[in-house]
C-alpha cells in the first residue's frame, strides 16, 4: 500500500503541451497520477484514466470510494493537488474555463433556483455559457426532455424526477461535449430513467461522452461501454462480462435482495411522476 | 544522541541556538528594565511595564505582516509550509497581541485610574486582536484544514491591509473627540537616552523570543501533519 | 471590459429576481433594522437634546447590522439551492461572480435603507434628506457590500455560520462605521467634523481598496 503524502507533491506536470497531444490521440479525458485528498483524508491517489470519444463510461464503487470526488475533479469543481487531468482536449486547472465550456453536469443538487420557473432557470445559465441563439434552443431542450407543459412552472413545485430533467436539461443546453452525471437515475420514475437512457444513447452515438456514476449496478452494467470500479482510491477497468464474473458483483448483488429476487431489472422505482 | 530519527525536524539547531539566546536577551533584559532603567519622575516603578507594552505591541504587527506575507505565498505556491508558517505567526502573534493588551490595560489603571481609553494605538491594537482571532478561529470552524488554511490566508491578506485604514481612521476619530490622555504607546518619542536604548534592547530581545517561538510552532504544525496522516493511511490500509 | 460586465449584471438580475419573488431577505433585514432603533432608543434615551450626539451611531449599527442579515441570507439561498455550484461550473470569471452578487448585496441593502432612513428620521427627529448624508449612505454601504460579501462566502462554508460573519466583518469595517458616523453627524447638523473633507474620502479610498482585493481572493475562497 504505497503511502502518498500529496502536499507534499508539486504542480502539475503536462498542461498545455499534454493537451495538444491528447488532441492529436483524440482522447475525451486523460488523467494521469491525478491526487486529491480533503484535509488530510487521501480519497484518490495515482489515479489514471482514458475514455475516447462516443464512449460511454460507468463508475462504480462503494460509498466513500471517491466517485463523486473523481466526477469533482473532471468537471473542475474540485482542484486535484497534483496530477495531470485533461477534459476535452484542456487542462482542468489552467484552463479550466475551456473545460467548463465543454462540459455538463448532473450533479447530486440541481445546481438550480427553486423560486425561479424552469425557463427562466435555462435562460439564465444559458446567457452565462453564451448559448445563441438562446431561446430557440431553451425550447428545444425543455421539449427533449418532455418539460414544455411545465416550463413556466417553479422549480419548487415540481416533483424530484423533473427537476432532474430540468438538471439535466440545463446540463445539455450549451451542447458540452463531455457528459459527467452522478447517481442520476436516483429517485426518478421509469418513464424519466428510459427518456434518460435514450438521450444517452444518442449523446454516444453522435460521438460524444458520457461519465456516469452510480449504485444500480445492473443499470450500469446495461447501459455502459465500459465499466470501471473504484476502490482504494484507483480505478480498475473492466469489461461487463469481467465485472459480472468477479467477486465484487456477488458482494452487490447480495446487498440488494429485492434485485436479485426480481431477475434484474434495470430500472429503479421512483415516485410516479406528475 | 541519536541522529537516525526519522521525526526529529532538521531545524534542530537553529531552535537550539534561538533558545539559548533568547533566554540571555531575556535575562538581560529584566535586569535593565528593573536595575539599570531610571525611575519615571511622573509615573514611578508603574512605568516599567511600559517596556514590556511597546515592545509586544510592535512585534504583534509586525507578526501580523508575517502572516500577511505567509498568506499570500501559501495562495500563490499552495506549499503547505507557508500555511504552516502563517498559522504559527498568527498564533504567536494572538498571544503577543492579547499580552500588548493586558499589559496596556494593568499601565492604565494606576496612571489614568481607568481600565481602558479608546486612543487611537491601544483602539488600533484591539481591532488587530479581534483580526488575529477572525483568523484562527476561521481554521477552527472550517468544514477541512484544508480550506481552512485558505480562508485564513484570505483573512490575514485582507485584515493586514486594512489595519493602516484603522489606525488612521481612530487617529482622526480621536482629533475629533479628544480624551485627555495619551496612551502608553505614544510615549515611546519623547524619552531619555538611557530609556530609548533600553526599549530598543527590550524590542530586540522580544524579536528574538517570537522568532524562536514561530520556528517551534511551525515545526510542531509539521510534526502535527504527519501523524494526522500517518493515522488516515493506517484506518485506510487497516481496512 | 463588456465580457465582464455581462455575466455580472445577469447574475445581479438573477438575484433580484428571486428577491422579488420571495422577498424575504429585504422584509426581514428591514424589521431588524427597525427592531435595532427602537430598542437602542429605550437603551440610551434619546431625548431631543442628545439626537444630533446619538442619531448618527444608533442609525449606522442598524444599517450595518441589517447589512450582515442581508448578506448572510444571500449567500445562505446561493449554497441551499446549489446555486453557487452551479455559477461555478460555468465558464464565468469568479471575479464576475462576486461582483454580481457584491452589487445584489449592495442594491437590497440600499432599499433597506431607504426605507428605514425615513422611519428613523421620524422616530428620531431629525432631517433625513441632505446630500452628504445620502452620498455617505451609498459610500458606506459599497463598502459593506464589498467586503461583507467575500466574509458571507467565506462564512456560509463554515459550521458557525451567524457567528462567523460578524466576527469576520466588523473588525475589518471598523473605518467606514467610523467615516459614516462622523459625516452623517455633520449631515444632521452635529458641527463640523470635516465630513466631505475627510471622511468620505477615506470611505471612498477604503471602497476602492477593496473593490480591487475582494474579488481577486474571492476565487481562492470558493475553488474546493
Amino acid at each position: 500500500m504505497k503511502l502518498v503524502i500529496p502536499f507534499l507533491t508539486t504542480r502539475p506536470p503536462g498542461g498545455p503541451e499534454a493537451a495538444v497531444a491528447q488532441q492529436k490521440a483524440g482522447q475525451a479525458i486523460l488523467v494521469e497520477g491525478l491526487n486529491k485528498s480533503y484535509g488530510d483524508w487521501p480519497v484518490l491517489w495515482n489515479l489514471n484514466l482514458s475514455v475516447g470519444w462516443g464512449e460511454f463510461v460507468v463508475l462504480l464503487g462503494a460509498n466513500g470510494t471517491g466517485k463523486t470526488t473523481l466526477l469533482r475533479v473532471l468537471s473542475t469543481q474540485a482542484r486535484p493537488e497534483s496530477g495531470m487531468v485533461n477534459v476535452a482536449g484542456y487542462d482542468c486547472i489552467r484552463q479550466a474555463d475551456s473545460v467548463r465550456r465543454r462540459v455538463g453536469v448532473v450533479g447530486h443538487s440541481g445546481f438550480l433556483y427553486e423560486d425561479l420557473t424552469c425557463r427562466e432557470n435555462l435562460l439564465f445559465y444559458g446567457q452565462l455559457f453564451r448559448v445563441e441563439p438562446i431561446r430557440p434552443r431553451v425550447e428545444a431542450v425543455l421539449s427533449l426532455v418532455g418539460l414544455t407543459r411545465r416550463a413556466d412552472h417553479r422549480v419548487k413545485t415540481l416533483s424530484h424526477g423533473m427537476q432532474k430533467r430540468v438538471a439535466i436539461a440545463r446540463a445539455i443546453l450549451h451542447q458540452p461535449r463531455v457528459l459527467l452525471l452522478d447517481e442520476p437515475e436516483g429517485g426518478l420514475d421509469q418513464e424519466s430513467v428510459a427518456m434518460l437512457r435514450s438521450l444517452l444513447r444518442e449523446w454516444t452515438q453522435s460521438g460524444r461522452t458520457v461519465v456516469m456514476t452510480t449504485h444500480n449496478v445492473e443499470l450500469g452494467l446495461a447501459w455502459a461501454d465500459r465499466v470501471a470500479v473504484l476502490s482504494d482510491g484507483g480505478l480498475q477497468f473492466q469489461n461487463r462480462e469481467e465485472y459480472r464474473d468477479s467477486a465484487k458483483l456477488q458482494l452487490s448483488r447480495a446487498s440488494s435482495p429485492d434485485q436479485a429476487a426480481s431477475g434484474g431489472t434495470a430500472l429503479t422505482a421512483g415516485s410516479p411522476g406528475e | 544522541m541519536a541522529t537516525a530519527d526519522p521525526v526529529r525536524q532538521p531545524r534542530l539547531s537553529l531552535t537550539n541556538l534561538l533558545v539559548v539566546l533568547g533566554a540571555a536577551l531575556m535575562l538581560a533584559d529584566v535586569y535593565l528594565i528593573f536595575m539599570v532603567a531610571p525611575t519615571d519622575s511622573v509615573l514611578g516603578d508603574v512605568q516599567r511595564i511600559f517596556y514590556f507594552h511597546v515592545p509586544m505591541a510592535i512585534m504583534s504587527f509586525l507578526a501580523f505582516f508575517v502572516v500577511f506575507v505567509a498568506s499570500i505565498l501559501y495562495l500563490a505556491r499552495r506549499d503547505q509550509q507557508w500555511d504552516r508558517l502563517a498559522h504559527a505567526a498568527a498564533e504567536t502573534g494572538v498571544v503577543y497581541v492579547t499580552l500588548a493588551l493586558l499589559t496596556g490595560i494593568i499601565w492604565a489603571r494606576p496612571v489614568w485610574g481607568t481600565w481602558w481609553q479608546w486612543e487611537p494605538r491601544l483602539t488600533t491594537t484591539l481591532i488587530l486582536w479581534l483580526i488575529y482571532v477572525a483568523c484562527l478561529m476561521i481554521r477552527a470552524y472550517a468544514p477541512n484544514p484544508t480550506q481552512g488554511a485558505r480562508y485564513a490566508a484570505v483573512v490575514g491578506i485582507v485584515g493586514f491591509v486594512d489595519v493602516p485604514i484603522v489606525y488612521y481612521s481612530v487617529q482622526w476619530w480621536r482629533s475629533i473627540h479628544p480624551s485627555a490622555v495619551v496612551g502608553p504607546l505614544a510615549e515611546a518619542g519623547a524619552l531619555e537616552p538611557v530609556m530609548q536604548g533600553i526599549l530598543l534592547f527590550s524590542c530586540l530581545t522580544f524579536l528574538v523570543l517570537y522568532l524562536y517561538l514561530v520556528v517551534e510552532r511551525t515545526a510542531l504544525r509539521g510534526l502535527e501533519d504527519q501523524v494526522r496522516l500517518l493515522k488516515f493511511s493506517m484506518r485506510r490500509t487497516g481496512r | 471590459m463588456n465580457s465582464i460586465l455581462q455575466p455580472v449584471a445577469i447574475i445581479f438580475w438573477k438575484d433580484i429576481l428571486l428577491e422579488l419573488r420571495s422577498k424575504d431577505i429585504i422584509v426581514s433585514a428591514a424589521v431588524f433594522g427597525f427592531l435595532v432603533v427602537v430598542v437602542f432608543n429605550f437603551a440610551l434615551n434619546v431625548t431631543p437634546r442628545l439626537v444630533t450626539q446619538l442619531a448618527p451611531g444608533i442609525l449606522w449599527v442598524a444599517f450595518a447590522f441589517a447589512g450582515t442579515l442581508v448578506m448572510n441570507r444571500s449567500f445562505v439561498r446561493e449554497k441551499e439551492q446549489g446555486g453557487l455550484e452551479g455559477l461555478l461550473l460555468t465558464p464565468v470569471s469568479r471575479d464576475a461572480i462576486f461582483l454580481g452578487k457584491a452589487l445584489a448585496s449592495f442594491w437590497f441593502m440600499l432599499i433597506v435603507e431607504a426605507a428605514l432612513l425615513p422611519v428613523f428620521a421620524a422616530l428620531l427627529g431629525f432631517a433625513a434628506f441632505s446630500r452628504i448624508l445620502l452620498l455617505t449612505i451609498v459610500l458606506a454601504t459599497l463598502g459593506f457590500a464589498t467586503v461583507g460579501t467575500l466574509f458571507s462566502a467565506i462564512a456560509v462554508q463554515t459550521r458557525s455560520r451567524e457567528i462567523m460573519l460578524p466576527v469576520l466583518f466588523f473588525p475589518i469595517i471598523l473605518p467606514v462605521i467610523i467615516g459614516a458616523v462622523e459625516a452623517s453627524s455633520q449631515a444632521i447638523g452635529g458641527g463640523a467634523s470635516g465630513g466631505i473633507s475627510r471622511w468620505l474620502p477615506l470611505i471612498g479610498v477604503f471602497d476602492a481598496l477593496f473593490l480591487v482585493i475582494c474579488p481577486w481572493v474571492f476565487s481562492f475562497v470558493v475553488e474546493e
